[in-house]
């Protein structure tokens, strides 16, 4: 009776300890997310700084409209880039998946999200800005793209993979041809993971620094030309950040707090987008 | 004549199936993957050429790292980012498993929806964000809460003396916090694929639930949460900005982990685009092609392993 006693005692303690663990997985989020409305609110409060461009230190009304407007673009050009791609890519691995061919595609998409950033960076200099000899938000864009797509490719296979055969037949036994079948009857009513998938992708996009390093490269002023370096958000925290700079520290947790609200903005729509898939999933 | 033949045409055009452009098409298209991936491959190769042929394997073992003398060698930076990788394991992988544990089970679905949520938007979060965090917040936190207090105790130990801001270890700690989500999510996965029936035989032979837990589901759902493991490790070895703003980037080994060290993907951050020569900018290059050699078997080797670990599960449930 006493053994039985203290095995449940012991069960019950380790339960408690797990749960403990799982607090203290929780904390950081707490702490970062605090941290940043913390110190980030003062300077984000302003309104010169959604509406002005870098100033030099000392010199009042300094902003990240620039930033903003640069990351907006790259992230622009990117999803136009591997949204379309990625998509497609998707719908043959859903349709056409058992080949040995969608096997190489699943798994270099697999191994593609895996890849340190930093090294998409490289990849992207080499081909784009070294033969070109200057630094472009072009190559930023593509770079983005890179990281996206294997992101809305698979993201895109598991929500088309989840579409009930029998609107596939039926569409076929109407005589529509194979295409029309899968881009206007299955992606349709796929929509909501593929966008689910495609915002995710967005907001990892956004939040990267590293792969911009050498290809957008960072700008003081404002620019919307392609072809030109551009400043972005994640740049602007990581270059304010380490200056020995109050002021340009202080513009770094703004800009860090722009960041986070937009990046937690996109995952809590996409959460949003998917939970109406699963409803009406439940419906048919 | 004419006409006999040219309706014996049409009806066979009728009878075979057209070409199926669409999945030829999107075949093409989905191509793309493959194809980054080995063009990446290929371009850092060719880019680090000059470095390949100058210092040939001996790139991967030496110690210095000079510019202006043209002296490159990898072993520090290898080290740094092996280093902080498998502290961040060692710190990561029990709180993980606790919350897959956790979240795998029935029941309170509310509050395990909200942990979850949490989980992945600690994923969410961009890694320039944890830099600043730790930077301004974690480092000096953990430099006067952990490292001072450890070393004053334990600085006899030589690798536990000599504490600094900027250390591997709080590299390691921020690093920690950003595979949690991984490595979570996929033991939890796998934690849930394990069979019902062996829980309830476990269960219904009186063990209780702690038992059940460890004698029974976590050896079962072992290779799985092994391949988590090793995902992990791949996002730690190529996390970069994060890494950079907080483990002080000395190029050396380090004596202790609370000194500051460097790593391959922050030494590239730090010194590409400033790259003083071609024989620099093919070093850093290098490092990047080390970089993604070592994460594409890292990679690869977990991905085989989680699909099997799937596979077996749906065997035998």
């Amino acid at each position: 009776m006493n053994r039985t006693i203290r095995r449940r005692v012991t069960s019950q303690a380790w339960l408690g300890f797990m749960y403990l663990l799982t607090v203290l997985a929780l904390i950081p989020l707490g702490l970062v997310l605090w941290f940043t409305a913390a110190k980030g609110f003062q300077p984000a409060s302003h309104i010169e700084f959604y509406t002005n461009v870098f100033r030099p230190v000392g010199v009042p009304g300094a902003g990240v409209k620039h930033a903003i407007v640069g990351t907006l673009a790259l992230v622009g050009v990117a999803s136009l880039l591997a949204i379309p791609i990625g998509v497609l890519g998707g719908i043959f691995l859903a349709e056409y998946g058992q080949t040995r061919w969608a096997g190489w595609v699943r798994l270099s998409s697999d191994v593609l999200v895996g890849t340190p950033s930093i090294a998409v960076g490289l990849f992207i200099y080499a081909i784009l800005v070294a033969p070109l000899h200057h630094f472009s938000a072009l190559s930023g864009s593509v770079a983005l793209a890179v990281l996206m797509l294997p992101i809305v490719v698979r993201t895109a296979e598991g929500s088309v993979a989840l579409i009930p055969n029998g609107l596939r037949e039926s569409g076929l036994a109407l005589g529509l041809p194979r295409w029309r079948v899968s881009l206007h009857l299955i992606l349709p009513a796929a929509a909501p993971g593929v966008i689910t998938g495609a915002l995710l992708s967005v907001a990892r996009a956004s939040g990267e620094t590293a792969p911009l390093l050498f290809t957008a490269f960072g700008n003081q002023i404002f620019s919307l030309d392609l072809t030109h370096p551009v400043q972005a958000l994640p740049l602007t925290v990581y270059q304010y950040a380490l200056t020995p700079y109050k002021s340009l520290q202080d513009q770094a947790w703004g800009a860090a707090l722009v960041l986070v609200v937009m990046v937690l903005a996109i995952n809590l729509i996409s959460r949003w987008v998917l939970r109406r898939q699963i409803a009406l999933a439940g419906q048919m | 004549m004419g006409t006999a033949a040219a309706t014996e045409t049409a009806s066979i055009t009728l009878t075979r199936r057209p070409p199926d452009r669409f999945r030829t098409i999107t075949a093409i298209v989905a191509g793309a993957a493959p194809l980054v991936l080995v063009l990446f491959v290929l371009v850092l190769t060719q880019g680090s050429e000059p470095a390949l042929r100058r210092f040939g394997l001996g790139f991967l073992v030496g110690r210095e790292w000079n510019p202006p003398i043209d002296a490159f060698g990898a072993l520090p930076a290898i080290f740094g980012t092996v280093a902080s990788s498998l502290i961040s394991l060692v710190i990561a992988l029990p709180i993980g498993v606790a919350v897959a544990i956790i979240l795998a089970e029935p029941g309170h679905s509310s509050i395990r929806g909200v942990i979850g949520t949490g989980i992945e938007l600690l994923a969410a979060i961009p890694s320039v964000v944890y830099g600043i965090w730790t930077l301004y917040v974690l480092s000096p936190w953990s430099y006067e809460h952990i490292e001072v207090p450890v070393s004053a105790r334990f600085g006899f130990i030589g690798w536990l003396s000599q504490p600094e801001v900027r250390s591997l270890f709080n590299a390691s700690l921020v690093l920690a916090v950003m595979i949690l989500p991984t490595l979570t999510a996929i033991s939890r996965d796998v934690v849930r694929a394990v069979p019902r029936g062996l829980k309830e035989n476990s269960m219904a032979l009186g063990a209780t639930w702690w038992e059940t837990t460890w004698h029974v589901i976590l050896p079962s759902a072992r290779a799985g949460i092994f391949g988590a493991t090793i995902l992990a490790l791949g996002r730690a070895l190529g996390e970069t900005i994060a890494v950079t703003m907080a483990i002080g980037n000395r190029y050396w080994i380090p004596p202790s982990v609370f000194q500051p060290a460097y790593t391959l993907a922050s030494v590239i951050a730090n010194e590409f685009t400033e790259a003083s020569g071609a024989i620099h900018q093919a070093a850093l290059i290098e490092l990047g092609l080390v970089l993604i050699l070592v994460t594409l078997i890292v990679n690869v080797v977990a991905l085989l392993l989680v699909r099997s670990v799937s596979r077996e599960t749906r065997i035998t449930a």
